[in-house]
């Protein structure tokens, strides 16, 4: 994979690795335990995480109230990785079956690369010369099914990783690693001049000059993941980086 | 002699004092403890997650799959470690009590399992185990319809009790000891399990629910407030 393809593929990745980055992280908002009612009224709309029980609004997972449009959800905080279509995921081969390989992207189920996703032709005899097992790819997710999911290759960028470092976190943290429209993932690329691949499912690719930079990124990614409540991060991330640099 | 005081001195609709703390086990998926006294239980949370063997994987819902254990210090005499018979059963009820709250039908073929486990025991384990469990599939965010509070009820001679104790529940004079071990969902009211072991009249029964009740909502609110206290410590 070229490396021009992948800053390309970085600068147009805004509008899918935004995904719930629209949180705005200096409000703070009230917790939502299960069961219990958040808003009143004919008015609202239940979203993600709610549900309507008569005139109420009641949440049914465990998170913080969002309130957008008369839309009424609840983000999750914790919990494993639920796959969406579109997401950029990194996963490990499990399997190489006659058709395509078996990957573990985290989350309930396990996804299916199929052989005409690969990029380019492949003899369906010779699939595991070009993805082994036990490799690590960067996929999108082409479509979830009910039992499984189905990946992509085909879009710049995505392919097997084969250098760099990979740092795991909770999938639901990912948003705040990015930042609002990547602002954060911006900040810690320019600090360190690493190169920051984010999975949705919590899987981050680092890869950068030299290891020193990639542990740098590393530590600055974990110091974002541990403080991912904190409000006006990115200030703070900024202070951090400072004193690292000194 | 009837039972007109409490042997540790509670007012028969006292609970022991209870404590709750969610996020104890940072592996797992979702985790919490829950104590009544000296009873206390651990519960962990993995999943979603792929069910094996397939054959038990429901393509119209994903499964609930619980284990309850008490570990071989929990009590002064050492129980043996592993399951039996009891730990077995236990675990039904606490998947039977857990259950009517989850919504699974979002991910089929797969098993949310819940591990239980008593980590000192005086009776009414498996009321604190209910009500760890159903911290830690809030935590794991499992889309679940209300929290699940658990409470035992006991009736001592013809005394009802909130919250029974080892000493309690080996009562022997007048009729003995009744345990019945309720949980409910506390903001619908409703109950969701009920095992009950010993005699009882149906209208003290009833009051019995009415009394478990009342007290579920003190362990409810004690439950949204440990999970509040989890979220804020972060915030």
């Amino acid at each position: 994979m070229a490396y021009e393809q992948r800053q390309n593929y970085e600068r147009e990745e805004p509008q899918s690795q935004d995904m719930g980055s629209d949180i705005d992280h200096d409000k703070k908002r009230s917790i939502a335990i299960p069961g219990e009612i958040i808003k009143t009224g004919k008015e609202y709309l239940p979203g993600d995480g709610t549900r309507r029980e008569g005139d109420d609004i009641v949440a049914s997972r465990f998170g913080l109230q969002d309130e957008y449009n008369r839309f009424i959800r609840v983000i999750p905080l914790s919990g494993v990785y639920i796959p969406r279509r579109g997401n950029l995921v990194i996963g490990k081969v499990l399997d190489i079956t006659f058709n395509g390989w078996i990957i573990d992207v985290g989350g309930p189920y396990s996804a299916f690369l199929m052989i005409n996703e690969y990029p380019k032709y492949i003899e369906s005899d010779d699939l595991d010369s070009y993805i082994a097992i036990g490799d690590l790819v960067l996929c999108k997710i082409l479509r979830t099914k009910r039992k499984g999911l189905d990946l992509t290759m085909k879009s710049r960028g995505l392919g097997k990783i084969d250098d760099g470092m990979i740092v795991q976190i909770n999938s639901n943290k990912v948003p705040r690693v990015i930042g609002k429209e990547g602002s954060m993932i911006n900040l810690i690329k320019d600090a360190t001049k690493c190169d920051i691949t984010v999975g949705q499912n919590g899987i981050i690719w680092i890869k950068g000059a030299s290891v020193s930079e990639e542990l740098k990124a590393k530590e600055i990614i974990s110091f974002v993941v541990e403080r991912s409540y904190v409000s006006g991060l990115t200030e703070e991330v900024k202070k951090y980086v400072a004193e690292m640099n000194k | 002699m009837s039972y007109i005081k409490r042997f540790d001195g509670r007012k028969f609709n006292e609970a022991r004092k209870m404590t709750a703390e969610v996020g104890v086990i940072p592996n797992a998926d979702g985790s919490a403890k829950f104590s009544f006294g000296d009873t206390i239980a651990i519960a962990a949370v993995y999943g979603p997650k792929t069910l094996h063997p397939q054959h038990m994987q429901n393509p119209q819902t994903g499964i609930l799959r619980c284990t309850y254990d008490m570990l071989s210090f929990s009590v002064s005499e050492r129980k043996k470690p592993g399951i039996n018979r009891r730990s077995q059963e236990i675990g039904k009820i606490i998947e039977w009590a857990l259950s009517p709250t989850l919504d699974l039908e979002e991910f089929p073929n797969t098993v949310v399992d819940v591990h239980v486990m008593i980590i000192q025991a005086n009776a009414s384990t498996r009321c604190a185990g209910i009500n760890a469990a159903s911290m830690a599939l809030a935590q794991a965010g499992v889309p679940m319809k209300d929290l699940v509070s658990s409470i035992s009820i006991g009736k001592l001679d013809k005394q009802l009790v909130v919250d029974v104790s080892k000493e309690e529940e080996d009562y022997k004079e007048g009729e003995g000891a009744t345990d019945m071990a309720m949980s409910f969902l506390s903001n619908s009211d409703t109950l969701v399990a009920l095992q009950l072991d010993g005699k009882i009249q149906p209208n003290t029964l009833k009051e019995a629910i009415k009394l478990g009740k009342e007290a579920t909502k003190e362990i409810h609110a004690l439950q949204v407030k440990a999970l509040k206290d989890f979220m804020e410590k972060k915030q």
